[in-house]
C-alpha cells in the first residue's frame, strides 16, 4: 500500500542522501518526492511517497528515526491529509484547437503559463484525481512532456493538538 | 549502553587560540581518549603534526587503515572505551570503510577522523579526494563533514555522544585539511544536546509487568542473551534473572561472555553451528527472553519455523530491532540492564517461583545426549593429526577466563572457537558476527591487548584470515604488544571448503591455499616467536608456551583439510533441522549427516569422507534406537525428529538411485 511519509529533518547537506539512501537501501522504490526548507531554515521537509506493506513500512520508518538527522515522522497516508501536487503539461494545440484546451484548463482551474505555434503550457495543481482527470482529457490532443514536482502533504487542523 | 559520564575538558587547552588540528587533538583529549590508532598522509599531516605534540594519547601506526579501524574496534569490545582511527583522505579513508562496516555490524562504539581535500577543491576531483561521507553513509551510525572551525569542538563532543551511547556504533568526522590550519579559539562544550537523537533507556513499566506476568506464566522459557547485553554491562542482571526463575541461556556469537560459561543454566552457543540442545531448547520453548539480540538468520534458521510455540519478549536499545525478523507479544524498548533489574524486582516482589525443574530436566538429558565433543567421534581420527576441538579445549583449560580475552577471525576455527572455550565475564571474547570480516581477528587482537595490557590476548585465526592483515605483524612487533596468535592451519578457506564439500559436490573451486607462506618464518620475519606443531602430543605443550611468551607469538597448528565444524543447520533449514550433532544414545557418532555417498549398509564405514570421524554408520542403529527411545518416553519431538531424519535419508536415497 501506499505511504505519504512527511520527514522533518536536518537542513544540512547530505541530509536528503540519508534520508533517500536509507529507504532504497531497505528495498523500497520512492516513488514520489519533494523537499523544502520549513517555516523554521534550520529544517526541511521532505515528502515521499512509498509503497510497502504494514511491516515493511514500519521497519522503514524506524530505521529512519534512528537517523540523527532526522527530527520527526509523521505518516499522513490515513489523516486525509491536504495533499497538492503541481504539474505541467504541454499540450499538442494546433491554433484551432487551443480553445478547447482553454476550456478544459479553465474546467480545472488550471493556468495557461505559455502559448506556442503549436502547443500551449498549462500549470495545474491539485490531489492526484484531479491531476489525473486532467492528464487524461488532455492525451486526446497529445501531451507533449508532463512535468511534476512531487507530492506534498499538509495534515488538516481538525488533526492538530 | 547506559548514558556515559560526561568527561572533564581539559581546562588547560579550554580558551586557548590555536589550529583546527591542535584542537582536533585537544578535542581527543578532552574526551579523555588515550590510544589512537591509524596511518598519515597529506590531508592528515597536520593532524598528525598537532599529535606529536599529546602527551596524553598515545597513536598506535598501523599498517593498513583496514588495520588500524579493527585496531580500535578490538580495543573498544575489550574496554567498553570509544575506539579512535585517525587516517588520510582518499584511499586512507577507502580503507576505512569495511573496518567502519565490521563495526557498524556489532554496534561498536567507533569515531574514524578522516582527512578530507581542502574545502574549495572538494567537488573536483582532486588529489587524493574521495567522498569519504557518501562511501560509508550505510555503515555509520552518523557522520559529519566539518564544514568550519566554528563548529569543531560540538562536531566531536556529539561524534562521541552519539557513538557511545543508544545503541553503540561507528561516526565518521571528515575534516578538510583547510581547517586543520585554521586559527580557532578552542571551547570544549562539556555538555551536548541533540534534540533529534534522545535514546530511550528506561523500559516501560506496563509492558515490564507483561514480562514479569509472561515469565511467571512460562514452562519451557530460553533467556536468548546477545551482544546488546555486553555493551550494557548487563550481565549480572542477567545472571540474577536466569538464577532467579532458573531460566536456562544460550548466547549469540555476539553475546559469548555475557552469561558464565560456568552457571549450570548456561545452554552455550546457539544457531547455525550452536548445539543441538541449545537449538532445540529454541525450538520447543513457549518463552523466548530476547535481550539484546536481533534474531539473526545465523541464529534462527528458517524464521518460519523458528521457534513455533514461543511467546516472545523483546528487550532492546534499539526499537528497529524489535519485530523486525520475528514479532514480539511484549516488546520493551529501552537499555538491558535497566529493565532487566526492574524485570528482577517484579518478580521478586511477586513472590514469583521458578516452575522449570521438568524442562531443565529435559535440556539436562538432551545437554548429556548431544554432547559438542565425544572421544568416541575421534577414535576414528585418521592417526596422528591434531583435531581442532581439542586444541580449542586446551586453550580453554589453559587461560584464565578472567584475565584473557579470545578473539577471532572469521571460518570453521571460529565457529570451533566459540563452542569450546568457555568464558565466564563480557568483554572477553570478540569475533565480527555481523559482517563475518575475515581479517578482523588479528588487528581487534592487537587494539584489545593495547587497551586491557593486563590480559592475555589470544587471536585464533584461520591460515586464511590470518593472510588478510598480517602485515599488523609490525604493530604488534614494534609496539612490543604481546599478542598471541593461534593459527588453525587447514590449508583451505575451511569454511567454504565444508559448503562445498556438503553442498556443492566437492567441487572445491579456489578454497585450496596451499602450505604458503611458511607462517613460522613469516613471524621470524617480524620479529616474532613461533612454533608450528604437527603432532598431536605437543599442543598442549606449545600453547603453554605460547602462553607464557611476553612477546608476540605465532602458533601454528596444523589440522586436517578435511575437518568440518558441527553441528550445523543447513542455510535455510530450520533450526532443528541439525546435522551432524554426536548423539551419545547411539554410541556417540555423528547422526543425520549430510548426503552421505556410499549406500547405506549395516557396516557401511562413512568416516573417509566426514574427516575419518566415525566407525558405523549413525543412521542404523539411530533409527531402531530413536524409534524405540521416543515411543517408550512419549516425547513428540524426537520422535518427529526420528521421522524427519528417515523421510531426509529416503529422499537421499531414492534421488541417488535415479
Ligand atoms: C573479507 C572476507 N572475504 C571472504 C569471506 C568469505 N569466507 C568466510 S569463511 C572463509 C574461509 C576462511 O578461511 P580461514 O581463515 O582459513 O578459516 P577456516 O575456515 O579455514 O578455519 C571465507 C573465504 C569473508 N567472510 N570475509
Ligand atoms: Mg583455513
Amino acid at each position: 500500500m501506499k505511504h505519504v511519509l512527511s520527514v522533518l529533518v536536518e537542513n544540512k547537506p547530505g541530509v536528503l542522501s540519508r534520508v533517500t539512501g536509507l529507504i532504497s537501501r531497505r528495498g523500497f522504490n520512492i516513488e514520489s518526492l519533494s523537499v523544502g526548507p520549513t517555516e523554521d531554515p534550520t529544517m526541511s521537509r521532505v515528502t515521499a511517497i512509498v509503497k510497502a506493506d504494514e511491516v515493511a513500512y514500519e521497519q522503514i520508518t524506524k530505521q529512519l528515526h534512528k537517523l540523527i538527522s532526522v527530527y520527526k515522522i509523521s505518516d499522513l497516508t490515513d489523516e486525509g491529509a491536504i495533499e497538492r501536487e503541481l504539474v505541467l503539461f504541454k499540450v499538442n494545440a494546433q491554433p484551432e484547437r487551443r480553445n478547447e484546451i482553454i476550456e478544459i484548463a479553465n474546467v480545472f482551474r488550471a493556468k495557461i503559463v505559455d502559448v506556442g505555434r503549436s502547443s500551449l503550457t498549462i500549470e495545474a495543481t491539485g490531489d492526484e484525481s484531479k491531476l489525473k482527470g486532467m492528464e487524461d482529457l488532455f492525451r486526446a490532443y497529445g501531451i507533449k512532456e508532463i512535468i511534476r514536482t512531487g507530492k506534498i502533504a499538509m495534515s488538516r487542523n481538525s488533526k492538530e493538538q | 549502553m547506559s548514558e556515559k559520564q560526561v568527561k572533564k575538558p581539559t581546562f588547560d587547552k579550554q580558551g586557548q587560540t590555536m589550529s583546527g588540528a591542535q584542537a582536533v587533538v585537544a578535542s581527543l583529549e578532552a574526551e579523555g581518549v588515550d590510544t589512537v590508532f591509524g596511518y598519515p598522509g597529506g590531508q592528515a599531516i597536520k593532524i598528525y603534526d598537532a599529535l606529536y605534540d599529546s602527551d596524553q594519547i598515545n597513536h598506535v601506526l598501523a599498517r593498513h587503515e583496514q588495520g588500524a579501524v579493527h585496531e580500535a574496534d578490538g580495543y573498544a569490545r575489550a574496554t567498553g572505551r570509544v575506539g579512535v582511527a585517525i587516517v588520510t583522505s582518499g584511499p586512507g579513508a577507502t580503507n576505512t570503510v569495511t573496518g567502519i562496516a565490521t563495526a557498524y555490524m556489532d554496534s561498536v562504539p567507533l569515531v574514524v577522523i578522516t582527512g578530507q581535500v581542502p574545502r574549495g577543491v572538494i567537488g573536483t576531483d582532486s588529489f587524493q579526494e574521495s567522498d569519504i561521507v557518501g562511501i560509508t553513509m550505510p555503515v555509520v551510525k552518523h557522520s559529519f563533514l566539518l564544514q568550519s572551525t566554528d563548529e569543531l569542538t560540538r562536531t566531536f563532543r556529539e561524534a562521541f555522544h552519539i557513538a557511545s551511547t543508544g545503541r553503540p556504533g561507528p561516526v565518521l568526522i571528515d575534516v578538510p585539511s583547510d581547517l586543520a590550519s585554521e586559527e580557532m579559539l578552542f571551547v570544549y562544550p562539556d555538555s551536548v544536546s541533540i534534540p533529534s537523537y534522545k535514546p530511550t533507556y528506561k523500559g516501560n513499566a506496563k509492558q515490564i509487568r507483561a514480562a514479569m506476568k509472561a515469565i511467571m506464566e512460562a514452562k519451557r522459557p530460553v533467556l536468548y542473551v546477545g551482544g546488546g547485553v555486553i555493551s550494557s554491562g548487563a550481565t549480572d542482571e542477567v545472571v540474577e534473572l536466569a538464577d532467579y526463575m532458573q531460566i536456562p541461556v544460550v548466547t549469540t556469537l555476539m553475546g559469548k561472555g555475557a552469561f558464565p560459561a560456568s552457571n549450570p543454566l548456561d545452554l552455550g552457543p546457539v544457531g547455525m553451528h550452536g548445539a543441538k540442545y541449545s537449538n532445540l531448547a529454541m525450538t520447543e520453548s513457549d518463552l523466548i527472553v530476547a535481550i539484546g539480540a536481533r534474531f539473526s538468520d545465523r541464529v534462527t534458521g528458517k524464521v518460519s519455523e523458528f521457534a513455533p510455540a514461543a511467546r516472545v519478549i523483546h528487550i532492546d536499545i534499539d526499537p528497529a530491532e524489535i519485530g523486525k525478523i520475528r514479532d514480539a507479544e511484549i516488546p520493551i524498548v529501552g537499555d538491558a540492564k535497566g529493565v532487566v533489574s526492574a524485570l528482577v524486582s517484579n518478580l521478586k516482589k511477586a513472590e514469583a517461583k521458578p516452575q522449570t525443574a521438568q524442562w531443565l530436566e529435559k535440556l539436562q538429558a538432551w545437554q548429556e545426549r548431544f554432547p559438542f565433543y565425544h572421544p568416541h567421534v575421534v577414535e576414528g581420527e585418521e592417526a596422528g593429526t591434531i583435531v581442532p576441538e581439542l586444541v580449542m579445549t586446551s586453550l580453554s583449560e589453559q587461560l584464565d577466563p578472567e584475565k584473557s580475552i579470545v578473539v577471532t577471525e572469521v571460518g570453521q576455527h571460529q565457529m570451533w572457537a566459540s563452542q569450546f572455550i568457555d568464558r565466564e565475564v563480557p568483554r572477553s571474547f570478540l569475533s565480527s558476527g555481523g559482517l563475518g570480516t575475515m581479517g578482523f581477528g588479528f588487528p581487534a587482537a592487537i587494539g584489545a591487548a593495547i587497551g586491557e595490557p593486563e590480559k592475555t590476548v589470544v587471536c585464533v585465526a584461520g591460515d586464511g584470515s590470518f593472510q588478510m592483515n598480517s602485515q599488523e605483524m609490525a604493530t604488534a612487533s614494534i609496539n612490543r604488544v604481546p599478542v598471541k596468535v593461534l593459527i588453525m592451519d587447514n590449508r583451505c578457506l575451511g569454511m567454504v571448503h565444508q559448503w562445498q564439500k556438503l553442498f556443492y559436490h566437492e567441487r572445491y573451486s579456489s578454497t585450496l591455499l596451499d602450505a604458503c607462506p611458511d607462517f613460522v618464518k613469516l613471524a621470524d620475519a617480524y620479529g616474532w616467536r613461533a612454533r608450528r606443531v604437527e603432532d598431536p602430543a605437543e599442543v598442549d605443550d606449545a600453547i603453554a608456551e605460547m602462553l607464557s611468551s611476553v612477546d608476540p607469538y605465532l602458533l601454528d597448528v596444523v589440522i586436517s583439510r578435511d575437518q568440518n565444524v558441527y553441528p550445523m543447520v543447513a542455510p535455510g533449514k530450520a533450526l532443528d533441522d541439525v546435522m551432524g550433532a554426536i548423539d551419545v544414545a547411539v554410541g556417540a557418532v555423528r547422526t543425520d549427516m549430510p548426503n552421505a555417498k556410499e549406500p547405506k549398509s549395516p557396516c557401511s564405514k562413512i568416516d573417509a569422507q566426514f574427516g575419518g570421524r566415525w566407525e558405523i554408520d549413525p543412521e542404523d542403529v539411530k533409527e531402531r534406537l530413536d524409534v524405540a527411545q521416543a515411543v517408550a518416553q512419549g516425547d513428540a519431538l524426537s520422535a518427529a525428529e526420528v521421522l524427519r531424519a528417515q523421510t531426509s535419508a529416503n529422499t537421499t536415497w531414492s534421488a541417488r538411485e535415479e
